[in-house]
C-alpha cells in the first residue's frame, strides 16, 4: 500500500516540475472561435506535438486574460480599446495586431416571422439602447405597424467584441445597451435562443446566421436609406453598413518569442482563406493576407486602430490601413 | 520493528494526520462561507442591501447596471416549486406503496434500481429537458418556447424523485412493525393503516426527505443552464424562459471573471444568497431528522 | 368503523393500485428516456468516435479528449479521497472522544453532503485557482471533485469500520498491539470493500459533476490528451454540454452517444458497489 503512496508522490513531484511545454493559449471572441477551431484542428494534425486550446471568454474577457499574460494568442471581433492598450502597457505586454477574416453582424428573427422583413438602424436603436430597458417590450413599440406581441430580445453577451461593436454602431456608444435581454457570449446559444423562439429579435454574426440558415431568418438593415441584405457579397462590397468588421487576432511579443506561437501565427494566416470560407466567414482578399504575413514577419507592433472600432469599415479600407 | 518510543513517535504523526483530515471538514465549510462573504462584501458595500433585496431587475453586467435579486430568486423558487409539486406527492405515494404494499422481496430489487437512478448525472437531465421533454410539452402546448421554467421543472422532479422515495421509504421502514400489526389486528387495513398510523409516525422522516428534495432542486444547474434559458426575467409564468441563480453563475463562469470586478463579485454574491437558502433548509431537515430519534 | 368493510377494502385495493401506477409510470418514464438516449446516440459510437479529438465538424468530433481527463480527474480524486477520507473517517470512529468537536465535525460532513455543487465550484476558483495559482488543470479539477465526494467516502468508511466486531480488536490489543498497528494489520485490511465501496460510490457521483468544473473554467476547445497535472483538460459531462449546447443537430447527437457512454460509466460504477456490498453480506461470518 504505501509503495503506491510513494510512487504517486514521486509522479507528482516530476509532473510538477514539468510544465505546460509547447502549448499555445487561445482564448477572446466567440465570433472569431470557429475560426481559431478549425486553424487549431489542421494545426494539430499536421504537428500533433504543439498543443492549442481555445477558450471562448468574449473579446472583453479575453483581452483582460490576454494583458495580464494569461494568454497567447487573443481572438477579437472589434480592435483593441484604449483602456485595454493602457493595461497591456502597465503588464509591459507589446502585441501585433493581424487581421485575419471579415464578418458582419446579421438581425435575425424565427423563421416562421410573417412581418419583420426589414428593420433601419434608428429601429435598432430604439430597440437596444440602455432607454430600451423596461420600456419597448412588444413589437409595436419598434414599428407601429408591426403587431402587439411581446419581444424576445437574444443578443451578446457584455463581454463580447460583437456587443461592443454592434452598440457602436447603433446605440453610438460601445457597451452602451439595454441589459435585459437573453444575453450571452456564446453565439451557439443565440441562435439556439432565437430558432426556438417564435417571438425573437436577435443579432449574431453573419457566419453563425449563414451555418444556421436552415433555422433562422436575416432580415434586411436599412441604413441611410438603402436596404441591406446580409451576404458575402454585400458585405466586400461594402453594401451591408454599419453592421460589417473585421476579426483580429492579437499575439503578444512574449508569446511569439516561443517557437510554437510563431508556428501557429503562420499557420493561421496561411490557412485563413481556405478555412475561412469553409466556416462561411468571409475572407480578406490575398492582397490583405500578403501585408499582413509581412507584419507578423517584420514584427509591426501596436493597432493601427486608434483604441476604438471604425464603424462601417470597407475591406478596401482595411487593407490600406495595414499597409501604412 | 523500532524501539517502544519510535514507534510512539510515528503513531503521533499519523494520529494527528487522521485529526487534520476529520477537521478538513469544518475548514471547507468555513472555506466556502469565508469566500462568498469575502468576495461579495465589496459588492455589498457598493451596491446597497436595499437594492439588492427590492430591485427587480438584474442586468449587472451592463451600463445601466441593476442588481435586485429577485428575477434569479424567482426563477430558482418557480423551478423547485414545479419539481416538488410533482415529486413530493408522486414520492411519498411510491414510498408508501413500496414500503407498504409491496413484498420484501420486491422491494429489494426494486430499492437497488431506485438508487441507480438517484445516481444519474444531472447533465443527462439536461439533455433530456432540452431534447426530449420540451418538444413534447409544446405539443400540448404550442406556445411554449424552446427554454422554460415548465420544461427544466417538470425535468427536474423525475431527478428527485429517486431521492424522495429513497429517502421517505427508510422513514417508513423505520416505523417498528408492531405498530402496523397492532393496527391490522385492529381490523385496518393496509392503506387505513397506512394513511392514519405509519405515515404520520414517519412525518418527520418523511418530512426531511423532503425538505432535502427542495434543497437538491434549489440548487440544480444543469437542467437550469441547458433548458431554461439564460435570461434574468422577474415573470411567475413557468411557460417562459427565466434563469435561475445557478444558471446565472455558471453563465458568468463562461466568461472571464477577472478577480476584483464587479461581475466577477456578482457570482458570489449569488452564490452567497444559494448557501443561506440551502443552509436554511438543511438546519430545517436537521430538525427534523433528530425529531425522529426522539420518538422512537 | 360506519363504513362497510367491502367498501373499505375497495378503497384499499384502489390507493395500492394507484401506488403501483405511480410507480410503474414514473418508472416507465425514466425508462423511456434512457432508452430515447441510447436509441439517437448509440449508433453513433464507434472506435473512431471514441479515439477522436472534438472537432469543429460533427461527424469528425470524438470523445478521446473528454474520456481520458475524465479518467486522469478520476484518478487523482479517487487517491485524494482515499487519503483524506479514510483517514477522516478512522479518526472519527477510532481516536475521537465523543463531545462538542466531534459533533460540529459530523454535521459539518452532513451539511456538506448537502451542498449545491456549484459552490464548490465558487470555493476552488477562490482558492485553487486564484489563491494557489493552479489554473484550470487537472489537479484543481481533481482536489474540487475530492472535496465534494468526501463526505461519501468518510460515511461509508466509518460505517465499514463499525461494522466490525469489537471482540478481534480486543484480540488484538491484548495481544500487545498498538492502536495503530491494531489499525493498520487489521482494521482497514478488514473494511477494505465497505471503503472501496464508498470510494466507488464516490467515483459514481464525481463522474457526472459538470456545474463546478465550468465554474473553474474548464470550458475550453481541448484536442489533445493532458500528460502532467498541470494541463488544462475537458471530462465527459462538460464535452455533453459543449456540443449540446451547438444548434447544429449533429452535434445533438453527439452529445446524446457522449451521455451514452456516461450513463454506461455511473452505471458500471454503481453496479460494481452494489455487487461488492452483496458479496460482503454473504461472505462475512464473523
Amino acid at each position: 500500500m504505501s509503495s503506491v503512496f510513494v510512487a504517486f508522490f514521486m509522479t507528482l513531484l516530476l509532473t510538477f516540475s514539468v510544465a505546460q511545454a509547447q502549448m499555445v493559449k487561445v482564448d477572446g471572441s466567440s465570433t472569431v472561435f470557429p475560426l481559431t477551431e478549425a486553424v487549431a484542428e489542421e494545426f494539430q494534425k499536421a504537428d500533433p506535438k504543439i498543443r492549442v486550446t481555445v477558450g471562448i471568454s468574449g473579446t472583453g474577457g479575453g483581452f483582460k486574460k490576454f494583458c495580464r499574460g494569461d494568454s497567447d494568442i487573443q481572438n477579437a471581433s472589434r480592435p483593441i480599446e484604449e483602456s485595454e492598450i493602457q493595461a497591456c502597457k502597465k503588464s509591459g505586454i507589446r502585441f501585433l495586431e493581424l487581421p485575419v477574416a471579415f464578418d458582419a453582424i446579421a438581425i435575425v428573427v424565427h423563421p416562421s416571422n410573417p412581418f419583420a422583413k426589414d428593420i433601419t438602424v434608428e429601429e435598432l436603436k430604439k430597440a437596444w439602447e440602455p432607454s430600451a430597458q423596461g420600456q419597448i417590450k412588444k413589437w409595436n413599440q419598434i414599428r407601429s405597424s408591426w403587431p402587439d406581441a411581446p419581444v424576445a430580445f437574444f443578443g451578446a453577451g457584455s463581454d463580447s467584441g460583437t456587443f461592443d461593436y454592434f452598440t457602436e454602431a447603433i446605440n453610438g456608444k460601445s457597451k452602451s445597451s439595454r441589459g435585459d435581454y437573453t444575453a450571452s457570449e456564446d453565439d451557439n446559444t443565440l441562435v439556439m435562443g432565437v430558432s426556438r423562439e417564435k417571438n425573437a429579435l436577435g443579432y449574431i454574426p453573419l457566419h453563425y446566421f449563414e451555418e444556421n440558415s436552415a433555422k433562422l431568418k436575416a432580415i434586411p438593415v436599412i441604413y441611410k436609406g438603402k436596404k441591406q441584405t446580409p451576404s458575402k457579397e454585400s458585405v466586400i462590397s461594402g453594401h451591408y453598413a454599419p453592421l460589417s468588421r473585421p476579426l483580429f487576432i492579437y499575439i503578444s511579443e512574449k508569446s511569439l518569442k516561443r517557437a510554437e506561437v510563431k508556428k501557429f501565427a503562420e499557420f493561421f494566416i496561411q490557412k485563413s482563406k481556405s478555412l475561412a470560407e469553409e466556416i462561411q466567414m468571409i475572407p480578406l482578399p490575398e492582397s490583405t493576407y500578403d501585408v499582413v504575413q509581412k507584419n507578423l514577419t517584420q514584427e509591426k507592433w501596436g493597432t493601427v486602430f486608434k483604441g476604438h472600432s471604425q464603424v462601417g469599415m470597407k475591406i478596401e479600407e482595411l487593407l490600406l490601413k495595414e499597409k501604412n | 520493528m523500532g524501539t517502544r518510543q519510535s514507534r510512539g513517535w510515528v503513531e503521533k504523526i499519523f494520529e494527528t494526520w487522521f485529526a487534520a483530515c476529520a477537521y478538513l471538514s469544518i475548514a471547507v465549510t468555513a472555506g466556502i462561507v469565508l469566500t462568498l462573504v469575502w468576495e461579495s462584501w465589496p459588492f455589498f458595500q457598493q451596491v446597497g442591501l436595499v437594492e439588492f433585496l427590492f430591485e427587480k431587475e438584474w442586468t449587472p453586467l451592463f451600463s445601466d447596471a441593476k442588481f435586485g435579486i429577485q428575477p434569479l430568486l424567482l426563477g430558482t423558487l418557480m423551478t423547485t416549486l414545479i419539481a416538488c409539486a410533482v415529486a413530493v406527492p408522486l414520492g411519498i405515494l411510491i414510498a408508501a406503496t413500496l414500503s407498504e404494499f409491496m413484498s420484501s422481496r420486491m422491494r429489494q430489487v426494486i430499492k437497488p434500481v431506485i438508487e441507480l437512478l438517484a445516481g444519474i448525472p444531472s447533465v443527462i437531465f439536461g439533455y433530456f429537458a432540452l431534447i426530449v421533454v420540451t418538444p413534447f410539452l409544446q405539443k400540448w402546448i404550442p406556445s411554449l418556447p424552446g427554454f422554460s421554467l415548465l420544461a427544466a421543472g417538470l425535468t427536474m422532479s423525475f431527478m428527485i424523485l429517486p431521492l424522495i422515495v429513497s429517502l421517505s421509504e427508510d422513514a417508513l421502514q423505520a416505523v417498528p412493525s408492531s405498530l402496523r400489526e397492532a393496527s391490522q389486528a385492529l381490523g385496518g387495513t393496509v392503506w387505513e393503516t397506512t394513511w392514519k398510523v405509519i405515515l404520520p409516525s414517519a412525518s418527520s422522516g418523511i418530512i426531511s426527505a423532503c425538505i432535502l428534495g427542495v434543497s437538491r432542486a434549489i440548487g440544480e444547474t444543469m437542467v437550469v443552464a441547458i433548458a431554461a434559458g439564460q435570461q434574468p426575467h422577474w415573470t411567475l409564468d413557468p411557460t417562459e424562459p427565466a434563469a435561475t441563480m445557478t444558471a446565472f453563475m455558471v453563465q458568468v463562469a463562461l466568461g472571464d471573471l477577472p478577480h476584483g470586478s464587479l461581475g466577477y463579485q456578482t457570482v458570489f454574491v449569488v452564490g452567497l444568497t444559494l448557501l443561506l437558502m440551502t443552509l436554511a433548509f438543511n438546519f430545517l431537515a436537521l430538525q427534523f431528522r433528530s425529531r425522529i430519534r426522539k420518538s422512537f | 368503523m360506519e363504513t362497510s368493510t367491502s367498501r373499505r377494502k375497495l378503497f384499499n385495493q384502489l390507493m395500492k393500485i394507484l401506488g403501483l401506477l405511480g410507480l410503474g409510470l414514473s418508472l416507465v418514464i425514466l425508462l423511456t428516456l434512457i432508452f430515447d438516449l441510447i436509441i439517437r446516440g448509440g449508433s453513433r459510437i464507434d472506435f473512431n468516435f471514441l479515439t477522436s479529438f472534438p472537432s469543429r465538424r460533427p461527424s469528425e468530433a470524438g470523445l478521446l479528449s473528454a474520456w481520458v481527463g475524465t479518467l486522469f480527474v478520476m484518478l487523482i480524486t479517487a487517491v485524494m479521497t482515499i487519503l483524506v477520507g479514510v483517514s477522516a473517517a478512522i479518526y472519527l470512529e477510532e481516536y475521537a472522544k465523543p463531545g462538542p468537536m466531534s459533533r460540529l465535525i459530523e454535521l459539518n460532513i452532513l451539511n456538506l453532503s448537502a451542498m449545491p455543487s456549484i459552490l464548490y465550484g465558487l470555493l476552488a476558483l477562490g482558492i485553487f485557482v486564484h489563491q494557489f495559482r493552479l489554473g484550470a488543470s487537472l489537479l484543481t479539477a481533481g482536489l474540487t471533485l475530492s472535496l465534494l465526494v468526501l463526505p461519501i467516502v468518510i460515511v461509508s468508511s466509518r460505517e465499514a469500520l463499525r461494522a466490525l466486531p469489537p471482540n478481534l480488536k480486543e484480540a488484538s490489543f491484548a495481544l500487545g498491539a498498538t492502536r495503530f498497528q491494531t489499525l493498520i494489520y487489521y482494521q482497514l485490511p478488514s473494511s477494505l470493500s465497505g471503503i472501496m465501496t464508498g470510494v466507488i460510490l464516490a467515483l459514481s457521483r464525481a463522474i457526472g459533476e459538470t456545474a463546478p468544473l465550468i465554474t473553474i473554467g474548464a470550458l475550453t476547445y481541448i484536442a489533445f490528451l493532458p500528460k502532467s497535472i498541470m494541463d488544462p483538460f475537458t471530462v465527459l459531462p462538460i464535452q455533453l454540454f459543449n456540443w449540446l449546447s451547438r444548434p447544429q443537430p449533429a452535434f445533438h447527437v453527439n452529445a446524446a452517444a457522449a451521455g451514452v457512454i456516461l450513463l454506461l460509466l455511473t452505471l458500471s460504477l454503481n453496479l460494481l458497489a452494489i455487487y461488492i456490498r452483496i458479496r460482503v453480506r454473504k461472505s462475512v461470518k464473523w
